[in-house]
């Protein structure tokens, strides 16, 4: 959202200021320790309920009084907020492009930040599913479904939003997939997919409104997170979620900025913070709002809410972020050229 | 003022002291002004010509002329030129309204003219959506004809005309209040008939006015992201606003290129803006009025 982006802005550019009145006047006690999570979208209220068990834990172990402080916007816009000055200790974003970017061009943290912590950086991991209206009236049960003339797909722009690129990236790994296809096939196959979007929101949150509030489109390309929220939240006698044959698994990653915690000392807590992200405790709340838990025990508590799905990973089909980015999103990628031959 | 002032005193052999203005602090305002201009908003801008030079001229030239970003000036300026041609006609009607005639409810619209200044152009974006989808109240009357407009250019468009209205009412408003009524009075007494008085004698008088409303409102179109963002679709080719490449470019982080579009933006805005405000300096002087 443009509007957050501005208070982000404003915050960064203020908070150095606030810093400077206040600094003299703060009473000499270690005891209350401040962090900020730089986050996306759709975490909202994961980290609500996270950042609340983590203080009382955080309480439990050192009695320091810890408070949390969230920044929620697109991942790519937040990152660059990052990288502007925005003084997050920890960044929590939809892509490891996004986090790469904090090395690449504010040199935050180092190149290797994704094997700091287990699992690829990624404490939770979601997946891509469609979101279809009651009783399934067009009958989409899996990718190839989205390409039937009369169906109508919502899905946000990639250009501009991480969770979008993941939908593509599931798209194209699905056609990929298929008996004898090759990279032309699967061109044509998401070109063909595209033709039938017609609108391109911005952001994830924007394309949920449009198919939900605005009735627009017949399926909604999703992260699985926000498709069990929407449905729980807008009603299930609404929307009825459809889980593909094949899906990429969505690893949004997570990290400690080092510059940041150094310069404010913090990098105890912050590292705390992100690892109890790991523990059965974090996990579960991971688990309650809809993200898939790493953790074997945890994640079999949650297994009845989540359909099965054929996963694979960005590394395995793409070579990784930053080559999934510059043949596919970049200008004059791939996606350019689907628009670009389409008229 | 003071030079032709000068000029005119016939000089005489000792030296006259030099002319000062009658109003005093003339250099100390002009200093600040300047200063302020330089801080508020040519250090910013030249930071955006400063930015796009990292790009060489092959770069530059490949970021704003590829099709995408092609296809969005000319939806944005499109737009915005339309939208201001538009609100001309109905801002002039509104400050007619609103200036000529009395009737219960006039504080009341008088007030309402400003909300689309007011409101944050989030939400009024949001509201436009809402209300022009093809279930929105009005989008559900226009859909039976066959007529799209959110989620289309027209959608564009119409969050175009709504936040430019105010600006040509609002400086039509006053001079029409100013406007003396004798002259129309006069006219009319010699003999010339109401639309001759229209656009003899009243039209003259507005029409600069016209053109700075015009201007204003197509300055605020051309960079609108807000409101438009919500209504427009964003499908590439068709309905991708310019202010959208730039955001798509930041999210590459490619701030070079971002910047490069933003230049091209500004100076075709200010040369729009040049030629609108020369414009009006010649139909003033036509009129003899002062700019």
């Amino acid at each position: 959202m443009p509007a957050l982006s501005r208070t982000t802005a404003a915050r960064a550019l203020l908070a150095p200021l606030f810093g400077l009145l206040l600094g003299p006047l703060a009473p000499a006690q270690a005891a209350d320790v401040t962090l900020l999570n730089v986050s996306y979208d759709p975490t909202r209220e994961l980290y609500q309920d996270f950042n609340a068990a983590f203080a009382k834990h955080w309480q439990a172990k050192t009695g320091d009084r810890l408070t949390v402080r969230q920044s929620h916007g697109g991942s790519g816009k937040q990152a660059r907020s990052v990288i502007d000055g925005l003084e997050a200790d920890v960044v929590t974003l939809a892509l490891a492009y996004d986090v790469d970017a904090l090395h690449q061009r504010g040199g935050l943290i180092p190149a290797d930040w994704q094997k700091r912590l287990p699992a690829n950086a990624a404490p939770y991991t979601s997946t891509i599913v469609f979101l279809v209206r009651k009783g399934n009236p067009k009958g989409i049960h899996d990718w190839n479904d989205l390409l039937r003339a009369g169906v109508d797909v919502i899905t946000p722009n990639p250009k501009t939003s991480g969770g979008a690129r993941w939908n593509y990236l599931a798209a194209w790994g699905y056609a990929l997939g298929q008996p004898g296809a090759s990279e032309q096939a699967a061109e044509e196959f998401v070109g063909k997919l595209y033709q039938n979007v017609k609108v391109l929101d911005s952001g994830a949150r924007g394309s949920l409104t449009t198919f939900t509030e605005r009735g627009i489109g017949d399926v909604l390309i999703s992260w699985e997170n926000e498709a069990y929220l929407a449905t729980r939240e807008l009603g299930p006698d609404k929307f009825e979620i459809v889980t593909p044959s094949v899906s990429i698994l969505a690893e949004p990653p997570v990290a400690v900025v080092d510059k940041v915690v150094d310069k404010r000392k913090t990098r105890e807590v912050a590292t705390a913070y992100l690892e109890y992200l790991y523990t059965p405790e974090g996990q579960d709340i991971a688990g309650k709002h809809f993200y898939r838990p790493r953790d074997e025990q945890v994640a079999a508590k949650y297994q009845s809410q989540f359909s099965k799905v054929e996963l694979f990973t960005i590394d395995e089909v793409f070579g990784g972020w930053q080559k999934a980015q510059t043949t596919h999103f970049a200008d004059g990628g791939v996606f350019d050229r689907i628009f670009a031959t389409r008229r | 003022m003071s030079q032709s002032t000068s000029l005119t005193l016939p000089s005489a052999s000792h030296v006259v002291p030099r002319q000062r203005s009658v109003l005093p602090g003339f250099r100390l305002s002009l200093g600040f002004t300047l200063f302020w201009l330089g801080l508020i908003v040519l250090i910013p801008l030249s930071a955006v010509a400063f930015k796009t030079l990292e790009l060489g001229w092959p770069g530059f030239w490949s970021a704003v002329t590829s099709p995408r970003v092609l296809a969005s000036f000319r939806l944005s300026f499109g737009v915005a030129l339309i939208a201001a041609a538009i609100n001309a006609v109905f801002g002039l009607v509104f400050a007619w309204v609103l200036v000529r005639y009395t009737f219960p409810g006039k504080r009341l619209l008088d007030a309402l003219v400003d909300l689309p200044f007011a409101l944050p152009t989030a939400v009024a974006g949001i509201a436009l959506t809402a209300i022009y989808a093809e279930n929105g109240w009005i989008g559900s009357l226009l859909a039976p004809l066959g007529i799209k407009v959110a989620f289309t250019p027209l959608g564009v468009l119409v969050a175009a005309v709504f936040i430019g209205l105010p600006f040509v009412v609002r400086t039509v408003q006053p001079v029409l209040e100013d406007l003396d009524r004798e002259l129309e009075e006069a006219a009319a007494s010699l003999g010339a008939s109401r639309w001759q008085i229209f656009v003899r004698v009243v039209w003259p008088v507005l029409t600069p006015a016209v053109l700075t409303g015009v201007a204003l409102a197509f300055a605020r179109a051309v960079g609108e992201y807000g409101s438009m963002i919500f209504i427009a679709g964003n499908v590439p080719m068709v309905s991708e606003i310019a202010p959208l490449m730039i955001i798509t470019k930041l999210e590459q982080y490619d701030y070079a290129g971002a910047t490069a579009i933003a230049l091209v933006m500004l100076l075709a805005s200010f040369a729009i803006l040049l030629a609108i405000n020369s414009l009006q300096a010649w139909t003033a002087r036509r009129t003899g009025r002062p700019a």
